[in-house]
């Protein structure tokens, strides 16, 4: 391995952006394919999968036998409302790898003693979002109910593109929301992009099934291509 | 302390520009039972000083022995282990699986 090469993976993982080596293990040949590199790499199909499966591993290629170490950021999980549900899903979170921070500027909710190992912000979104340089390996899902507090964190998730926007509320709540969102400029793409009602049908009624109706769906968009999951 | 990859892929790039002899060791194939998964990887230095993984501890006293020599040589090695067998001095993994391991020197 290069020194440059090994930089640059360093470099890449610090700003957590996606990076992949690719080493011939029979001849020792190796290439660095960086996030934006990958649609034209002649191994970009099998690239891609890997990526998505966040999984390094061993090919046969015409070429020989490559070794492709994957290094993706670790996904983390953002949620306004440091409400029931928000207890539930942040140890499933937790448990499934998510770094998890709840932001709620409402200090009786934000309380150590409800969340004791959770990091929670008591603060507006405007304020607690900007320094968490949330980005598209973040989930974020928004909890409150309170168009005060969930719908600028919204707006703060899709224009940082991430992987996942999810919303709290029954249809009728969400087309409230809707047409808030597009007085506020934000387009139908924009909204399309915000699941809700939030979370897989699995007939969840209690906070944790809930919770885990929400992480199932994250994994979802996490691990599978998005028009897989859209058809599931 | 170097308890994530990551932080294990920054030593190995301080140490080479420190002006050591630096050798990367990935698993890039496991079967059965394996204790370290796909990926993880264990950085060794000349003098054999070495932060990471590639098995429980089993093994890592022969990877380093080998990075050492891929360190002078420069020339990658695949390394191989599997279970070990009667003979007590031998090498292996008593989980039974088996793991290849690649060794590379950082130049």
């Amino acid at each position: 391995m290069q020194l440059d090469i090994l930089h640059a993976i360093n470099e890449d993982r610090a700003a957590r952006r996606v990076v992949v080596v690719v080493t011939n293990v029979d001849n020792g040949a190796q290439r660095l394919v960086r996030a934006g590199d990958i649609a034209n790499d002649p191994l970009r199909d099998t690239i891609e999968k890997r990526v998505r499966m966040a999984k390094s591993g061993m090919e046969e290629t015409a070429d020989g036998r490559v070794f492709l170490t994957v290094h993706v950021p670790s996904p983390r999980l953002v949620i306004t409302g440091a409400v029931h549900i928000s207890q539930a899903l942040a140890p499933i979170a937790a448990l499934l790898g998510y770094d998890v921070t709840i932001v709620d500027p409402r200090t009786a909710f934000a309380s150590i003693e409800r969340f004791p190992d959770v990091k929670v912000i008591a603060e507006w979104p405007d304020v607690a979002l900007p320094p968490l340089n949330i980005d598209r390996y973040t989930a974020f899902v928004a909890l409150t109910h309170d168009p005060k507090i969930d719908d600028p964190a919204l707006k703060h998730a899709l224009a940082r593109d991430c992987f996942y926007i999810g919303a709290l509320g029954s249809r009728k709540t969400h087309a409230k929301r809707v047409a808030r969102l597009k007085e506020a400029g934000l387009t139908d793409l924009d909204i399309a992009r915000i699941h809700a009602p939030i979370g897989i049908d699995i007939g969840a009624i209690s906070p944790p099934e809930i919770a885990v109706s929400i992480m199932a769906e994250i994994t979802l968009r996490l691990r599978v291509k998005q028009e897989k999951a859209e058809a599931a | 302390m170097y308890a994530r990859d990551e932080d294990i892929l920054k030593a190995a790039e301080d140490w080479r520009k420190a002006g050591r002899g630096v050798a990367v060791a990935t698993v890039v194939e496991t079967w059965g039972s394996a204790p370290r998964p796909v990926g993880s990887n264990l950085v060794i230095d000349n003098d054999g000083n070495f932060l990471g993984s590639v098995s429980g501890g089993c093994v890592e006293g022969a990877v380093v022995t080998e990075a050492i020599d891929v360190i002078d040589s420069g020339k990658p090695k695949m390394l191989e282990f599997g279970v070990a067998d009667e003979a007590a001095w031998q090498v292996g993994l008593s989980c039974g699986g088996t793991i290849r391991v690649y060794v590379e020197k950082v130049s």
